[in-house]
């Protein structure tokens, strides 16, 4: 009876204990969140407003703009915005459709000794540091470019589109390939059983039912999409101005904007690469709205 | 009368593992053949020859010879035709996470049935055959997944139904509800046998006696007896089999 007493004196202890823990955890995370938001809004809203110390500059100026030449003190990221949705949406469009195909074919219609070996494969490829890719692409990609394009050299919104859509595939395709296996057999028996094909089982019953992994998987390849800058640098060609025009015009993103000049960037440039993040933050946050919109509307009817 | 089924030196393997062992047996029109004997004995392995299902388990291996009205299964007829007339309900219900409506109009449309009046036609008259209508014609467009379990298993048979099968095969379809709802799917193959033939698996040998007219035994993976449901209840030529029925085993 005592020793009961005290085990339960100790389980109340260490209950508390682990409560305080997680609570501590929680806390350092959001207030991590709090201090990168408050730092970056700081620093980079201050140019908009009266008295800031290194001059003010039109709020949409720069986001309008079409130029961004720190020499001559232009700051304009409007065209960066566009190619950063060009970007992004290129590689989705390309990418989501390629993935959900590679993930049925390893889920459902490779041989078992075949997905044994892609499915590997795939989850290495995601693991590789994204500067590798930057390296392929630029090693790889954009000589392929060249041949075709128009212009005289490779570094283009095409490049960045293959880049970026090589990087999500993996990502996508790891977490769909999840997604269609822990759909319940029975659904798949219950089609099968109704005469329906194999294809038309995949379609109609398995991929709908996976629809919220599907979701998860594309939300995690936007999220890696939007934010690279390592692999999208080495491809771009990173102009001073210009929205593409053509998949063959180079690009500059707002990833890379900042990463380019933020080693030699001072005063009002250097505040403007953080009016810059702060441009990629909101963008990525709408993004990140929407999806969640769309997955909590589809993903659970 | 011509039987719908002849199975002739049946063997079944998983890898190495013979899971049904020369089974010869003619399953007859318009009737209802329930599939008795212990958990493990072979009675779904044999059910799933009947429509192929055993296809999808990478290491089922077949030998011997099925024919559904005088057609091989294995040769004769693709493996999909023979599912549209050898129909499945399973255990445990497995609607498809999409509406009532769409869960009947599923097979059909698989086979490129489009006309809105004629899948409307189907869904009610199949709805109806499943003693199901009343209960649900007002939420067709409502998920299937809310429906009770008794609902679903019915919603399957429903689902069956549409595609106007000559068999249903059914492996322990009450198994997972309650007595209420176990009675009413009893009543409803009543019903259903006097347009399809029926083959359940079935553990209650109550159930078999109530509501089949051919009983087949198995043990171990063998066909031990098969006979008119109530000469095997009453008077069974083999020992096992007696043993079974009055619960000494299994
Ligand atoms: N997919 C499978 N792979 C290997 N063995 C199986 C498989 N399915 C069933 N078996 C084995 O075959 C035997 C018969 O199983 P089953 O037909 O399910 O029996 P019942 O329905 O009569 O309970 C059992 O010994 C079972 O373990
Ligand atoms: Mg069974």
């Amino acid at each position: 009876m005592k020793k009961d007493m005290s085990l339960n004196k100790r389980r109340v202890v260490l209950e508390k204990f682990f409560h305080g823990v997680f609570l501590l955890a929680a806390l350092i995370a959001v207030l991590s969140v709090a201090l990168i938001i408050i730092f970056i809004f700081g620093k980079g809203l201050a140019p908009f407003f009266s008295g800031n110390e290194y001059g003010t500059y039109s709020f949409i100026d720069f986001i309008t703009g079409l130029k961004w030449t720190p020499q001559s003190g232009e700051y304009g990221v409007g065209y960066m915005i566009v190619n950063s949705i060009f970007a992004t949406f290129g590689a989705i469009l390309v990418g989501v459709p390629i993935a959900l195909f590679t993930a049925v074919f390893i889920a459902e219609i490779a041989p078992k000794w075949l997905a044994g070996i892609v499915r590997p494969a795939i989850e290495l490829l995601a693991a590789i540091p994204s500067v590798l890719y930057g390296v392929f692409g630029f090693a790889v990609i954009t000589p392929l470019v060249k041949q075709f394009s128009p212009y005289p050299t490779g570094d283009s919104l095409l490049a960045v589109i293959i880049v970026l859509t090589i990087m999500i595939l993996p990502t996508i395709v790891a977490v769909v390939e999840t997604a269609i296996r822990a759909v319940p057999k029975s659904y798949k028996e219950g089609s099968l059983a109704l005469g329906a094909s194999k294809i038309q089982t995949i379609f109609k019953v398995t991929l709908p039912a996976a629809r919220s992994g599907i979701l998860t998987g594309i939300i995690l390849g936007v999220g890696r999409a939007i934010g690279e800058t390592m692999a999208v640098i080495l491809v771009a060609g990173n102009p001073e101005s210009g929205i593409a025009t053509t998949i063959f015009s180079r690009v500059r993103l707002l990833t890379t904007n900042i990463a380019l000049e933020q080693g030699y960037a001072a005063k009002l440039h250097e505040q403007m690469l953080f009016s810059t993040a702060v441009v990629l933050f909101i963008f990525i946050m709408i993004i990140n709205l929407v999806l969640a919109q769309i997955q909590k509307r589809g993903g659970d009817r | 009368m011509k039987p719908k089924f002849s199975v002739s030196d049946l063997n079944l393997f998983y890898g190495n593992f013979q899971a049904l062992h020369q089974i010869n047996i003619e399953i007859p029109s318009n009737q209802v053949t329930a599939l008795i004997g212990p958990s493990g004995c072979g009675k779904s392995t044999f059910l799933r020859t009947l429509n192929r299902m055993n296809d999808l388990v990478d290491t089922a291996k077949i030998t011997g010879n099925i024919q559904l009205d005088g057609e091989n299964i294995y040769s004769d007829i693709d493996v999909m035709k023979l599912r549209t007339r050898v129909g499945m309900v399973f255990q445990k219900p497995n609607p498809f996470p999409m509406s009532i409506y769409d869960n009947i109009a599923y097979g059909p449309r698989c086979q490129g049935v489009k006309d809105k009046q004629r899948l409307n036609q189907i869904v009610e008259d199949s709805l109806r055959g499943a003693a199901l209508w009343d209960e649900v014609k007002d939420r067709l467009n409502k998920s299937a997944m809310g429906l009770s379990g008794g609902q679903q298993q019915r919603l399957c048979i429903a689902r069956a139904i549409a595609m106007e099968p000559e068999v249903i095969l059914m492996d322990e379809p009450t198994s997972a509800l309650d007595p209420i709802a176990t009675k009413k799917v009893e009543e409803l193959m009543e019903q259903l046998k006097k347009k399809y033939t029926i083959v359940i698996v079935t553990h209650s040998m109550q159930q078999a006696a109530r509501i089949s007219d051919k009983t087949a035994f198995f043990l171990m993976g063998e066909l031990i007896e098969f006979d008119d449901t109530n000469k095997v209840f009453t008077n069974p030529q083999d020992k096992r089999t007696e043993d079974y029925i009055t619960g000494r085993f299994g």
